[in-house]
């Protein structure tokens, strides 16, 4: 009898534990369902980082395979099969990551049905994980719709004032991209008879008109969670409504499972239909950047604003992807989690001035460095990473991306024009032009308000909440190669066999 | 027939046969019963099921036909005769409590339910129209009496009237049909139906003019749409717990009827036959989800739900006539069912732990959404078993909900109806909306519940939820079991 637990099952299951501890608790035990869901989620991070030091870079495979037939009767032929390879590796640190650092946040923020909270929450984290390490189409919708629930309840519950609204339209526009996908997913089980990812990216044979067809079903759902511009109107309601804790989930990891997707399944099962659909994408992509750095600059609501700024970056990654090269793909992926990490310190960071001031409106502050220096100096520091400063983690994302793009956009290939990259980096220049806007409007010049006065600078857990991510900001900024080599060889890999099947596929 | 002939044939049907002498049986006992002790009858009826469910059980895997062809004992019935068992079983845990709270127990209440099974276990073994008939009006007859057992309650005598009526019309429609097919084939038995179909001579028209009619007539018992007029004052008059019962085992016989038939006898006629299930199941999707939309009492809201997930089964009947996917109907829709069964029961386990002021004269109360607000701080046990039953309805995972669609899609797609799939999907979004609502109401809404705390509707809505969860997960036993139940001529 073997008693080993595989370390994925561990990493992802491992939440429901904390989740048993919690129904135990009773509903006015509030700083033990903290500690308990905290806990919890530190550990589960613990395990993500045994799982990273197991992690063979060199290897293009994916690792720490498990396995098991799960419904194999009446034609079914569906496994339980988890594995991580070098496109979700960063993609589990982050989310177990964000997980921790959200319940720290929630600290003094959340004191309603604090044990609920936490529930849905440790749910949310296993349905995320259970995303990036299913490798079994069903498998993966399971988690994918699982993941909606407790996201649904986070909004709805601890949400602000049309919190219902909120939502409701996050659930039924969520759901009405993955309805799509089911029905590609039915397909692909019926006429190639197995779920399981890697045999049906192997097998190919996909006729490229089909092709075409199950591309945009997939795609509508990722579409969708990314959200690609004209897609994301839920993105805004859902994020200004949505507790802090929930805000830094939903931008920090909920949205890569939209590019995430894209990349995992989009370009290996339908690579004809990826190549020829690259330069569309790509233009969604840009008119998403600049877009979403358009309407960022008009928002009086700073959580709106960097709501906004996602839909943005997220068309960085998706342009970085559909770039269909080594630079450009790593650059996306890169900027995944660098995204997570400025957007999810940004969002922690309007939470805390909300908590203090219960209110997000610009004109509502100025001035703020002189009453809380150490909060103007970190949020100083997100802001410069998320705009793309050299030396911070978003530059060395964004100019991968950008590359990326403009081998794409030589004659050859994928893209067929470089103006794509063109039009892109004047995102980025709109970026600084919000982001500062805003740093100058909340941070800079006399104190305009009297009650901003005797507000308190941010205390030691919110510095701990903080701390982790400036410290990946400047590391990712000035060292990135561990993380990008993290992640290289299955890129190529990914790359390769995408060569070959649009080169066979295409007469 | 000899006596010992007779007793060959009881005895292959023993789980029936035992059911109704006890039945019988009960009907005697019940009498020497205290009015005030009504529990020994339910007690006794329960026991009744569980011995038959013991027998059901036991006497799975044997293929066996009884009475001359007449009845047949298979996989099929033996899944469907332990859908009705235990939809009997929670029956009585949901009606037990809310019968004395209404003020309307009585004995005669728990075996009109065991006769009701008995018909509905005689339905899924029929193998002949006109057995399928005596089972349908030997399970119609007992629910149309619970119906109206709240009487005086003009509600539910209302509900009792129009069931009925509708019924014998149904009924009416079943029985025309019926003569239509005895006259172009000459037979009544669903193998020699077929049998004369194939071999020619026989006038298609009237065969398929009287399919027609046996699918209006059963359309209407499992209610899917132009059929389904009366499911929302039904379910909404009876009492909760004859509605509970009446939603899932009446839906599934009536399925269980429409399967076996449709499977054995009509495949031939599946040129003409399938356009219009396709349009029967497209309908019942749309207009079942839309109106639900529109509902506030949740009686309703269940009922129109309920006419929707007919329609989702329906889907599964569309591709009846293709040879390769037709086992893949038959197990699609008996998974679905099962799925529908348990998820039902959580709910209305819910519904009816929250109903309180009955039997005064006046209106029910704590049927209106309204009244669910709050339940998720105040009793976070039934709030989670309801969200489960919605989420399980909508099609999310993990639940048996979910896996169940999954299959019933799949089998469309393998016919070769990705447009109807689609529609079950779409519809399916659309439902998220009003059952999301129920959600919404117990959880983000604050309020101060009603309910009732009584043990055997908290183990029903709690065993049922976790089932519906667990089941998912572990499904590959259900669904296995589900595609041994093929449909074979014997």
């Amino acid at each position: 009898m073997n008693y080993y637990i595989d370390p994925l099952t561990l990493v992802t299951f491992f939440p429901v534990i904390g989740i048993v501890v919690l129904l135990f608790l009773r509903a006015d035990q509030k700083v033990h369902a903290r500690w308990v869901a905290l806990i919890t989620s530190l550990i589960t991070f613990g395990i993500s980082l045994a799982i990273l030091a197991q992690f063979n870079p060199a290897n293009p495979d994916l690792q720490m395979v498990v396995n098991i037939p799960w419904i194999q009767v009446a034609g079914w032929n569906i496994s339980y099969f988890m594995g991580v390879d070098g496109l979700s590796i960063l993609l589990i640190l982050l989310t177990t990551l964000l997980t921790s650092l959200s319940i720290l946040s929630t600290w003094t923020a959340v004191q309603d049905r604090v044990k609920e909270f936490m529930i849905f929450f440790l749910f949310l984290e296993m349905g995320m994980l259970g995303v990036f390490l299913a490798q079994d189409l069903f498998l993966f919708y399971v988690f994918w719709e699982f993941t909606l629930v407790p996201m649904y309840m986070l909004i709805g519950i601890w949400g602000g004032k049309r919190r219902i609204y909120a939502a409701i339209k996050f659930f039924l526009y969520t759901m009405a991209g993955s309805i799509l996908m089911l029905l590609a997913i039915l397909w692909l089980g019926i006429y190639q008879d197995t779920f399981n990812v890697p045999e049906l990216a192997a097998m190919g044979g996909i006729p490229p008109n089909l092709q075409f067809w199950l591309f945009l079903a997939f795609g509508a759902a990722f579409a969708i969670k990314v959200p690609m511009w004209p897609l994301h109107s839920w993105l805004p309601d859902a994020h200004v409504e949505a507790p802090t804790a929930g805000s830094v989930i939903l931008a920090g990891v909920l949205l890569k499972m939209g590019t995430y997707g894209f990349l995992r399944f989009n370009l290996q099962l339908f690579p004809i239909a990826s190549v020829k659909l690259a330069p569309w994408v790509a233009a969604l992509a840009v008119i998403g950047i600049l877009y979403g750095a358009a309407v960022s600059y008009a928002q009086k609501d700073v959580k709106k604003l960097v709501a906004y700024s996602s839909v943005s970056h997220l068309g960085f990654v998706m342009l970085g992807l559909f770039a269909l090269n080594s630079q450009g793909v790593q650059g996306g992926i890169l900027q995944m989690i660098n995204h997570g990490i400025s957007t999810g310190a940004l969002f922690l960071i309007v939470g805390m001035l909300y908590e203090r001031r219960h209110t997000r409106d610009m004109d509502a502050f100025g001035g703020l460095w002189k009453v809380m220096p150490i909060y103007g100096a970190l949020t100083l520091i997100v802001v410069l990473s998320s705009m793309g400063l050299p030396g911070l983690n978003g530059f060395v994302g964004e100019f991968a991306i950008l590359l990326g793009s403009w081998g794409a956009g030589l004659p050859g290939g994928v893209l067929g024009s470089p103006w794509f990259t063109a039009l892109a980096a004047l995102g980025i220049i709109l970026a600084a032009v919000y982001l500062l806007y805003m740093f100058q409007k909340l941070f800079l010049g006399p104190v305009t308000k009297e009650e901003n006065r005797v507000l308190s600078d941010i205390n030691w857990r919110e510095i701990l909440t903080l701390a982790p991510l400036i410290i990946l900001i400047f590391w990712i900024g000035l060292y990135p190669n561990p993380f990008l080599n993290l992640m290289s060889a299955s890129v190529d890999q990914l790359l390769n066999a995408m060569q070959t099947a649009a080169v066979a596929g295409i007469p | 027939m000899s006596l010992n002939d007779l007793l060959v044939n009881l005895n292959l049907i023993m789980p029936i046969t035992i059911l109704t002498a006890w039945a019988c049986v009960l009907l005697l006992v019940d009498l020497f019963i205290p009015k005030e002790r009504k529990g020994i009858t339910a007690l006794l009826a329960a026991l009744g099921l569980l011995v038959a469910l013991a027998l059901v059980i036991s006497r799975a895997g044997v293929a066996t036909s009884a009475f001359n062809g007449m009845i047949m004992i298979d996989g099929f019935a033996t899944f469907m005769s332990v859908i009705f068992l235990f939809s009997g079983l929670a029956g009585i845990a949901v009606a037990y409590d809310y019968l004395i709270r209404s003020g309307i127990e009585r004995g005669e209440y728990y075996v009109l339910l065991l006769f009701s099974i008995v018909g509905m276990m005689l339905m899924a073994a029929a193998a002949d129209l006109i057995m399928v008939f005596l089972a349908l009006e030997l399970l119609s007859i007992p629910l149309y009496v619970l119906a109206g057992i709240a009487v005086p309650r003009p509600d539910s005598e209302e509900a009792a009237l129009k069931y009925f009526l509708l019924g014998a019309f149904a009924s009416g429609f079943f029985l025309y049909g019926t003569a239509l097919v005895y006259g172009a084939t000459g037979s009544t038995a669903l193998t020699e139906i077929v049998s004369a179909t194939t071999s020619g001579g026989v006038n298609l028209s009237f065969l398929v003019i009287g399919a027609g009619l046996i699918l209006v007539g059963l359309g209407f018992k499992v209610a899917v749409v132009p059929f389904h007029m009366w499911t929302p004052d039904v379910y909404q008059g009876a009492p909760s717990s004859v509605t509970a019962f009446m939603a899932v085992g009446a839906k599934a016989a009536g399925f269980a009827a429409l399967l076996r038939i449709f499977v054995l006898a009509f495949p031939p006629l599946a040129m003409d036959l399938t356009p219009v299930l396709w349009a029967l199941a497209a309908f019942t999707m749309i207009i079942g989800n839309v109106i639900a939309i529109a509902q506030r009492n949740i009686k309703r809201m269940l009922a129109y739900s309920s006419i929707a997930h007919a329609g989702y089964i329906m889907m599964a009947l569309v591709p009846y006539g293709q040879g390769n996917v037709a086992a893949d109907t038959v197990a699609s829709a008996l998974f679905y069912l099962l799925a529908y069964m348990l998820t039902s029961f959580a709910a209305w386990a819910v519904v009816i732990a929250l109903e309180h002021n009955m039997g005064e004269g006046r209106d029910t109360d704590g049927l209106s959404l309204e009244d669910y607000s709050g339940l998720g701080q105040k009793q976070p046990a039934l709030a989670a078993a309801m969200t489960v039953a919605m989420l399980s309805f909508i099609g999310i995972p993990p639940t048996l909900g979910f896996v169940g669609k999954f299959y019933l899609l799949r089998t469309v797609i393998e016919g070769g109806f990705p447009g109807l799939a689609l529609i079950g999907l779409l519809t399916s979004l659309v439902s998220a909306y009003y059952y999301l609502r129920v959600v919404v109401y117990m959880y983000m809404r604050d309020g101060e519940p009603v309910v009732r705390r009584e043990p055997w509707l908290y183990f029903t809505a709690l065993a049922t939820a976790v089932g519906v969860v667990v089941l998912s997960i572990f499904s590959e036993p259900l669904f296995n079991w589900a595609s041994q139940a093929v449909l074979k001529l014997i």
